[in-house]
């Protein structure tokens, strides 16, 4: 397995701002690779610079082992890029986008319509794009990315303004993507998602990497307290101390009676056996609770 | 389908679903057509009408004066010098012995300077051959010259027509698609500029070969009467030539136009005046030498000059090759230019 990126110590300055500031990572082939940061992190230009739309100031990529920089034609038919602004021909419909996109890359009309059924859009096929709503626009965008079966597929924010539905099939699409040996870079605002598709995935703030690694380890390097709730008033906030011990946390904010532990295991026993788990939710630490420790910030979605 | 073919498709289907740039390709020069079409119906220069009072001699004599003179006889002087001040008529004209009077109203300069004109002539014939009926009026009548107003302005309306469409096809195409990150993703994809930028030519010329083919079936119905003459289907390659020259200067403005707004502004300063100092709605026949001079480094005034050879003025189709080279050589130097100052993003 080689590598199918190689990006080292990216530098991308827009007058004042450093967007991108010394980014290196790799992605292997057929790795599902993630970016994710808060707004301005400056993840869609490190994955613009990755595609050859920008050009870094300093810092080399490396794609497929080709430099994406100046326009390659030779790269560009093995990768597929879904922008992160919907980007479409005026007045033509659905089907005329992908039909359009797709003969660029000598591919037939049939394929294309087929590709608009695999992301649920063949009952808007004849809608122009301007008509489509936000998610339909989105769907027909990464649709148009993967018309040529790209070895390299690139998504910026591709779940952004889909509903829940379409949220899980696009997961289930990525995932047969990857499966079927692509390699997927995406950035995303859902960390739920991260977790679920990401082989690894890289945490961005201030054009900085700060963290790289798979979620589940990620999350467990954090070492943060399991959240244990229960309904308001099962029991009171002083005697719920006293069975969590000193070192756990505990509040009652009207609706779930909350315990912040780094020792579950015997407060969980202990409401056992007191017949006290009816309604318990547990939750351990999630990428969301590594974000706010990297980034000291909440994640703005 | 080819990306070439693909492409302009998207650009040809863009364009006709568009109804404001559908209305200013093809009726907008059309509503000109009709305009000048109803003002100058039937008319080549109209008579001047003029008042005679009593006998005189040069106007009785002469049998070709009433092709350019609408004379009415009266009585009174005085009477006819007021209808003459209200504008009614351009002059009154008396005898007295040797001398001929004529009273003009300074209100209207270039009627009056015709009437004077024709007056200074006459006498001066009068005088100079002795033998009133040898007078002769010929001369005078510029109009088998000149062409009628229809044969003029068609060929001029159709070079602006083709010149707007192929102008702000070309840069309102390069400054939505840059805008709407369409170009970003064009580059993406495994399509050469060439490809791009040919397909863009393929829609221009297909939209202005149809923009002629509805302008000239339009101004040939009876109610505008135009009359072709035989080699004007060579005015075909005008039109394509004309169309890249304008394209080039569209991709200009579009490379320096950051809005839509922007380009439709700078395409409109551009070709609107072009278009009046070519001689595209009137002959520059009387505009000063300078000016004359001057029309000459504007592509419109070849194109013009093309399609009036071929398509009014009766000539062979050799005689457009001079106005075709300088057409496509405008049209080399401006697209080095535009490809120059092209640009595949905002920022
Ligand atoms: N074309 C540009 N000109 C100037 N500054 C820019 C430009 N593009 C991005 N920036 C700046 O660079 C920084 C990084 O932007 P970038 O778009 O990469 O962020 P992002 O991580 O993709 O954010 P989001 O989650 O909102 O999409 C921002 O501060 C932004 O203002
Ligand atoms: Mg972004």
């Amino acid at each position: 397995m080689g590598q199918t990126i190689i990006v080292q110590d990216l530098q991308k300055r827009y007058g004042d701002v450093h967007a991108v500031d010394g980014v290196s990572f790799s992605v292997e082939q057929g790795e599902f690779f993630g970016i994710l940061g808060p707004n301005g992190a400056g993840k869609t230009t490190t994955l613009e610079i990755i595609e050859g739309l920008r050009e870094a100031d300093s810092g080399t990529v490396e794609v497929l082992g080709m430099s994406p920089w100046p326009r390659n034609s030779r790269l560009l038919p093995k990768i597929g890029v879904q922008l992160q602004a919907s980007s479409f021909f005026e007045r033509l419909t659905a089907r005329e986008q992908i039909r359009t996109f797709a003969s660029l890359y000598g591919i037939p009309a049939k394929k294309a319509d087929d590709m608009l059924s695999v992301v649920g859009m063949e009952d808007k096929a004849g809608t122009r794009s301007e008509q489509l709503s936000g998610g339909q626009a989105q769907r027909l965008s990464i649709a148009c990315a993967l018309v040529h079966e790209p070895e390299v597929l690139f998504l910026d924010e591709p779940s952004a303004s889909l509903d829940p539905q379409a949220r899980r099939n696009l997961w289930d699409l990525l995932r047969a993507i990857n499966d079927a040996g692509r390699t997927v870079v995406l950035t995303t605002h859902h960390l739920d998602e991260a977790e679920s598709l990401c082989d690894r995935v890289a945490i961005m703030d201030h054009g900085k990497i700060l963290e790289l690694g798979p979620p589940a380890a990620l999350v467990r390097g954090l070492d943060s307290a399991t959240h244990i709730s229960l309904a308001a008033g099962t029991l009171t906030v002083p005697a719920a101390q006293e069975l969590a011990g000193p070192d756990a946390s505990v509040v009652d904010d009207g609706v779930s009676l909350t315990f912040a532990t780094h020792a579950p295991a015997p407060l969980l026993t202990a409401l056992a056996e007191r017949n006290l788990l009816t309604g318990i939710s547990v939750r351990g630490a999630t990428l969301e609770d590594v974000f706010l420790q990297l980034t000291g910030r909440e994640y703005r979605a | 389908m080819t990306p070439f073919r693909s492409l302009s498709r998207a650009m040809l289907l863009g364009f006709v679903r568009d109804k404001s740039s559908l209305f200013f390709t093809i009726l907008f020069p059309l509503m000109f057509l009709v305009l000048f079409g109803a003002i100058f119906t039937n008319q080549g220069v109209s008579k001047s009408k003029i008042i005679q009072i009593g006998q005189v001699a040069i106007l009785d004599q002469a049998p070709g004066v009433g092709e350019i003179l609408e004379i009415t006889k009266q009585n009174d002087l005085a009477a006819a010098q007021e209808e003459v001040r209200k504008g009614d008529y351009e002059a009154v004209v008396r005898q007295q012995g040797d001398r001929y009077e004529l009273y003009y109203s300074a209100a209207d300069q270039v009627r009056s300077a015709t009437v004077r004109g024709v007056f200074g002539q006459l006498v001066g014939q009068a005088n100079a051959a002795g033998v009133p009926q040898r007078f002769t009026l010929a001369a005078e009548q510029v109009e088998d010259e000149s062409l009628k107003i229809i044969q003029y302005v068609t060929p001029g309306l159709l070079s602006w027509a083709i010149s707007m469409g192929a102008t702000f096809g070309a840069a309102m195409t390069l400054v939505t698609w840059r805008q709407k990150k369409i170009l970003r993703r064009l580059r993406l994809a495994p399509v050469n500029t060439t490809t791009v930028v040919s397909a863009r030519v393929g829609a221009s010329v297909a939209i202005a070969l149809v923009q002629t083919a509805i302008f000239l079936g339009v101004a040939s119905l009876p109610l505008f009467g135009l009359q072709l003459s035989d080699y004007w289907w060579m005015c075909i390659p005008l039109v394509i030539a004309g169309t890249l020259v304008f394209m080039a200067i569209g991709m200009l403005v579009g490379g320096l136009a950051k809005t839509s707004e922007a380009a439709a502004g700078m395409a409109n300063l551009i070709v609107l005046p072009m278009a009046f100092l070519s001689g595209t709605f009137f002959p520059l026949d009387t505009a000063p030498q300078w000016l004359q001079t001057l029309s000459n480094i504007f592509p419109m005034k070849h194109l013009n000059q093309g399609m009036q050879d071929v398509m009014v003025r009766g000539q062979g189709p050799a005689s457009i090759l001079p106005e075709l080279g300088i057409i496509l050589g405008f049209g080399v130097v401006i697209a080095v230019i535009a490809v120059s100052l092209f640009r595949w993003d905002d920022v």
